[in-house]
């Protein structure tokens, strides 16, 4: 009875080791970092330079803002693929707010990362009491957002000019010296994330929805609220997201946006969080987003042509993945 | 020609930790109908999937018409001559009557399909067995039937010797099983032959020649059915000896009425479910696969919707629109399927342990208290003695009943009042199952009320203070302890009496009124539905 022979054994295994198992796969990703930067610092010396590593960070805000709030839905077994145009229509929104009406800076803000909260929830409304499957709702919402953007904008960028106030929310220097506050406000939100993943209520529902959706429900949990509530949460990062975007460009561009969806879940996914649901770290997230930006960088630094950079980036994807499955067979 | 046109011989058939078959002998005379009846587990879709070489048999012989036969596969199967109709039909719901009888056999015209082969030799098929079907029809718009008659033709087109049918007739009407019996009745010649799996009592009597009791994958006996009455099959089909002479603790007649459910009702199946569960009580549901136990426990919980029916707690009127709303009422239901359905089994004991309280003991401003789960969990595995190094034990790595024990865990740190066991016992070794008899008993004793659904009889008489029989969704009797015998049991799970008068007479099952006074000594509540 070989099934029961390895579950004994393995029930033998003190529970640390189990412990250290599942961080294995964090340490695998910032063991690769670590890694790839390293060859890149030896392959260029203009590499591992103060300007470009700040350079590094603050490539990484937007598209580490959107996988942290990814994070959390991936976690549940979801997916969420209006995150890039639904990001460029929050952007769009804090334009709207801060350059059309007028509005106080951080109210404009307030209403962008709101808005963004808005496309969560309907988005989960549509997923869990309409029953949509993640892909589908999202996909249409990705269409929407993309829309909307465009029309509110009458397809012309928003531009932040008179507003410099917001422009130094991406670029000011809060800590006095030459680093960005982007970078400053990804790692404000990666804590917040990390608390409410791992203390929070809504968090170890996040684990339990993924690990098993239907016995969550028969042990008296209400699924369908957190479920809304969880696709709201990642709104919100969403709308963030809005904000550092047109802030670092001193605009809202409406016709952009596309493919930051993928190059989010990508670092959700590098960062060990599975697909299938269950599982799944905010460090980890923030890890492969920064995994992506020194990877962009690196090979630019180096010259190569952009192409080339998608590709090798679609191998690191495959590469992590499969690392993870083969992690998941031993465990 | 040989004697017997199907013959198994010592088969024996073994898996991790179970004896599936044990000796298993089957014979099939030629143009003879036989019924194989047993139990749940008894061993019949074992003996299926080795006929259609889905399993190969660790030892014994099977022989077709005097000649060896060994099985390779289905594909295999159906080209010796076996034709296996499973109760889960094998259909493409999107193509035609003709395409699915054909599948992978399409009749060509050079590299392309032809339909009008295709059809042209499905309708002489359908018109040689007689079938009111339209070969150009989508199978997923037909009636289960009608449906069922594809998957016949199917199987009959490969020039079946032997037709195999599992449960035929569970989703028929009366007249559908009518028009099934007739064509069987064609299919029979002298060199054919039909095993039919049925629970239905009433119709073995209409449909088989002979009929083979099977047991605890054990051979039993075979009788005529002409000689034979169905009092004599049920005493066989239950005719195991009771190892344990444990009985019902505590069986009280004063207790309170905790819950009351009246005309619960679903689309798909039950029909007018109605009982009493009473405080510290062990209420048992008895009945075969699919009788609508597990389905009258997901209704309680709101997992599934209803069409109609009220519960009520403590007397007055509950909402149960889903399973939280019925853990906001202390009512828990825990699952048969443990592993899908009952833990998160790639969480730790204390995470599952912690799970449906979380937000009502352990949390501050949404914040959990890792801590005091841990307490409690660890608390909780000392109670139960759940074998685990720790409370971080990731739950897959624990033993059935000990994962049981979780899942009973979870509940009783929401403090249920009513906790709904399905098949609390099922993958669990003998030793466990005496300790979770043992814990249901003590539960029982601190007055939670426990409703125990249970396929395993012997299980249901030891434990329940009363217990509930269902058959096809509706609620067939319920019995007090000391009525409560495996053959009374039995008949009640297999009958059903208000659509066959004579098999109910029988077997005493008709209400005084309706046989004109003759002694009846089943419960009064029988009849009465």
């Amino acid at each position: 009875m070989s099934t029961l022979n390895t579950a004994a054994e393995t029930a033998a295994m003190p529970s640390w080791l189990g412990g250290l198992k599942s961080r294995l796969q964090q340490l695998l990703a910032f063991a690769s970092l670590i890694v790839i930067f390293a060859f890149f610092s030896i392959a260029n010396s203009t590499f591992f330079t103060y300007g470009n590593v700040t350079s590094i960070l603050f490539s990484t805000v937007v598209i580490g803002t959107l996988a942290l709030g990814t994070t959390f839905v991936i976690i549940t077994g979801g997916i969420d693929l209006s995150i890039g145009t639904g990001m460029t229509l929050c952007a769009v929104m804090a334009g709207v707010f801060i350059t059309n009406w007028d509005l106080p800076i951080w109210l404009g803000i307030l209403g962008a990362v709101l808005f963004g909260g808005l496309i969560g929830l309907v988005n989960g409304v549509n997923i869990a009491l309409l029953k949509i499957p993640p892909f589908i709702a999202t996909l249409a919402m990705m269409l929407v957002a993309q829309g909307l953007a465009l029309v509110i904008s009458h397809s012309a960028p928003i531009y932040f000019s008179d507003h410099p106030g917001y422009v130094k929310i991406s670029t000011g220097n809060l800590l006095g010296f030459d680093f960005p506050n982007a970078v400053l406000v990804l790692l404000a939100a990666t804590v917040i994330c990390a608390i409410v993943l791992n203390r929070t209520i809504l968090g170890r529902y996040t684990f339990s929805i993924g690990s098993n959706e239907e016995a969550t429900a028969l042990s008296g949990i209400n699924v369908r609220r957190w479920k809304i509530l969880i696709y709201t949460l990642a709104g919100l990062f969403i709308g963030l997201a809005g904000v550092m975007i047109s802030a670092r460009l001193a605009s809202a561009q409406p016709a952009t946006g596309q493919g930051y969806e993928l190059q989010a879940i990508a670092a959700v996914v590098i960062g060990g969080t599975s697909l299938a649901g269950g599982k799944g770290s905010i460090v980890g997230t923030l890890i492969g987003a920064l995994i992506i930006s020194v990877l962009n960088n690196g090979l630019q630094i180096m010259s190569i042509p952009q192409e080339w950079q998608n590709v090798i980036l679609g191998v690191v994807i495959l590469v992590a993945v499969y690392a993870d499955m083969i992690r998941k067979k031993e465990a | 020609m040989s004697d017997y046109l199907l013959e198994v011989e010592g088969v024996s058939k073994e898996f991790p930790g179970v004896k599936a078959l044990d000796d298993m002998r089957v014979n099939l005379r030629h143009g003879e109908v036989l019924a194989l009846v047993g139990e749940n587990g008894a061993g019949k879709s074992t003996l299926m999937k080795l006929l259609s070489g889905v399993y190969t048999a660790d030892s014994g012989t099977f022989r077709l018409n005097g000649e060896p036969l060994e099985v390779l596969g289905p594909k295999d199967a159906q080209e010796k001559g076996i034709s296996i109709i499973f109760q889960e039909f094998n259909l493409m719901p999107h193509l035609t009557v003709a395409q699915n009888i054909f599948i992978g056999r399409e009749p060509r015209s050079g590299v392309f399909l032809s339909d009008r082969a295709l059809n042209k030799e499905a309708a002489e098929l359908i018109d040689r067995l007689g079938l009111p079907l339209d070969v150009r029809a989508r199978v997923g718009d037909l009636t289960v039937a009608k449906q069922q008659m594809v998957e016949i033709a199917k199987a009959l087109s490969h020039d079946a010797k032997v037709l195999i049918m599992d449960e035929p007739t569970a989703a028929l009407n009366d007249a559908e099983v009518q028009t099934l019996h007739d064509l069987i009745r064609r299919f029979k010649s002298p060199d054919t032959g039909v095993i039919y799996i049925s629970h239905r009592m009433d119709e073995l009597k209409a449909i088989s020649d002979r009929i083979t009791v099977i047991r605890d994958g054990r051979y039993v006996d075979t009788l005529d059915t002409r000689e034979t009455t169905l009092r004599e099959v049920i005493s066989l089909m239950v005719g195991r000896a009771i190892t344990s002479d444990a009985k019902p603790e505590n069986v009280r007649p004063d207790r309170a009425v905790l819950l009351e459910v009246e005309g619960l009702s679903t689309k798909e199946l039950l029909k007018d479910v109605s009982f009493e569960l009473r405080e510290g009580e062990i209420l048992g549901f008895a009945g075969l696969m699919g009788a609508g136990r597990t389905e009258v426990a997901r209704a309680i919980v709101g997992a599934d919707r209803i069409s109609a029916g009220t519960i009520r707690l403590r007397g007055r009127e509950i909402a149960v629109h889903n399973p939280a709303d019925a853990a906001r009422h202390r009512i828990g239901y825990l699952s048969e399927d443990r592993k899908a359905l009952g833990l998160l089994l790639e969480q730790d004991v204390s995470a599952n342990i912690g799970l449906s309280s979380l937000a009502e003991r352990f949390s501050r401003f949404g914040f959990v208290d890792f801590g005091a789960v841990r307490e409690r969990a660890q608390a909780m595995v000392k109670t139960l003695s759940i074998k685990t190094p720790s409370v971080s034990q990731t739950v897959k790595f624990l033993s059935g009943g000990n994962q049981q024990k979780v899942v009973i865990a979870k509940w009783l740190v929401k403090d249920c009042d009513v906790l709904i066991f399905d098949e609390p016992t099922r993958g669990i070794d003998v030793g466990a199952k005496e300790e979770i008899y043992a814990l249901l008993n003590e539960l029982a004793e601190q007055g939670k009320s426990i409703v125990m659904i249970s396929s395993e009889l012997p299980e249901v008489l030891r434990m329940s203070h009363r217990v509930v029989v269902m058959t096809e969704g509706r609620v067939s009797g319920v019995l007090e302890h000391h009525e409560a015998t495996q053959e009374r049991v039995m008949h009640l799970a297999t009958l059903r009496p208000d659509e066959n008068v004579a098999d109910a007479t029988e077997l005493g099952l008709v209400p005084a009124a309706a046989t004109s006074g003759q002694p009846n000594d089943t419960d009064p509540e029988v009849g009465d539905r």
